[in-house]
């Protein structure tokens, strides 16, 4: 492990907390919004060389739909609600009362500015509890949606992290619906992978 | 691609070298880009997935040659004549290099995509090494794997089906 990821048993856990309670947030507002109940696991905290990243969410071929939010102000870094493209479209589907959709096989301009909502509703939730809870400013940027490979996606950020490092640090919380079998394919994550200077501010503002 | 398929992964900010009949690949990639460099006489291959276009953007020591365009580029040539290839029949094949976030800004990576292109483009040029064939840009993800039999370089997307160069 490189010397820019400083990680005590304590500090995961406080980043953890963080999740736990952020992501939490979110899926209360998805339920709210989908009418449904949304169950979430203990979100993961950990240290992953770039191809680890990569081969998240089901490797980096994986179709999914991915609204992107950079954070900036006193914490900065990226954060991401990705989802498997056919759970994207039945929450579209439901957001918008079943709105008939012509064409099955492309997102359509009016399902990606739902999705984009939906995922700007969620990690504002997640944010709010981040920003509460550490009394540091979180500015989060105009969302961004796109339908594409996770690895295309999620390298975006690795970009962003590459300047300063090898390994990105990634706080991982998967949100599902409640009674469906956990796999990937419905699996929905929420990811934020601040900057190396963002987390040293965390642990400082709170004494970890 | 099974596991039958002789294949070798490439993963983001390394670089491989494969002689015939092998295949080398590499998924996922969004403003980073894929760089073959190959040896037709030789039929050996190289393939880099690079990330940023020029190294002393790196604070960071020890330096991964396969990160930046300019040490790639330098690099897998000398990879290549280690394994025998000839730098006098080397040509080039890139993919890559799209703005996956277009109108999201950030502070230092802007434009990554177009810029690593740039910069993978302008190193070729300085070695002598030809592009023989290209497809770059755009807002697209790309999965590449390129044949050293054919030295074709085979490109698969999500939107835009698959396409050979």
């Amino acid at each position: 492990m490189s010397k820019l990821f400083d990680l005590s048993n304590k500090r995961i856990d406080i980043l953890k907390e963080i999740a736990n309670i952020g992501a939490g947030n979110a899926a209360t507002s998805l339920s709210q919004l989908l009418n449904k109940k949304i169950e979430m696991k203990v979100p993961n905290v950990y240290v992953a060389s770039f191809n680890d990243v990569m081969d998240l969410a089901g490797g980096a071929e994986t179709e999914v739909t991915a609204v992107y939010i950079r954070i900036q102000e006193d914490i900065t870094g990226s954060m991401f609600f990705i989802l498997p493209i056919p759970q994207a479209k039945k929450y579209a589907k439901a957001l918008m009362n079943d709105y008939v959709l012509q064409d099955a096989s492309t997102m359509k301009e009016m399902e990606c500015s739902v999705l984009q909502e939906l995922g700007n509703i969620l990690i504002g939730s997640y944010l709010s509890v981040l920003s509460n809870m550490t009394n540091l400013m979180v500015n989060p940027s105009v969302p961004a949606i796109q339908c594409d490979m996770f690895g295309a996606i999620i390298s975006h950020a690795l970009i962003e992290l590459s300047l300063e490092s090898d390994e990105a640090l990634v706080i991982d919380a998967v949100i599902k619906e409640e009674g469906h079998q956990d796999s990937e394919l419905i699996r929905g994550h929420i990811f934020f992978l601040p900057d190396s200077q963002s987390y040293k501010k965390i642990f400082d503002i709170l004494e970890v | 691609m099974g596991h039958f398929e002789n294949v070798v992964k490439v993963g983001i900010s390394e670089m491989n070298v494969v002689k015939a009949p092998w295949k080398i690949r590499t998924t996922g990639l969004g403003s980073c880009v894929g760089l073959v460099i190959y040896d037709d006489v030789n039929k050996l291959a190289g393939l880099a997935h690079i990330m940023l276009p020029d190294s002393s953007l790196s604070n960071k020591e020890p330096l991964n040659c396969a990160k930046y365009a300019d040490t790639a580029v330098t690099e897998l040539i000398r990879l290549l004549k280690n394994y025998g290839g000839n730098i006098m029949f080397f040509k080039a094949k890139i993919a890559g290099g799209a703005e996956m976030f277009p109108h999201r800004p950030s502070s230092k990576i802007m434009r990554i995509g177009p810029r690593n292109v740039e910069a993978v483009k302008q190193h070729l040029l300085s070695s002598n090494i030809p592009i023989v064939s290209e497809d770059v840009g755009g807002k697209n993800g790309r999965t590449i794997e390129f044949d050293t039999n054919s030295f074709i370089l085979t490109i698969r997307t999500v939107n835009l089906g698959v396409k050979q160069i």
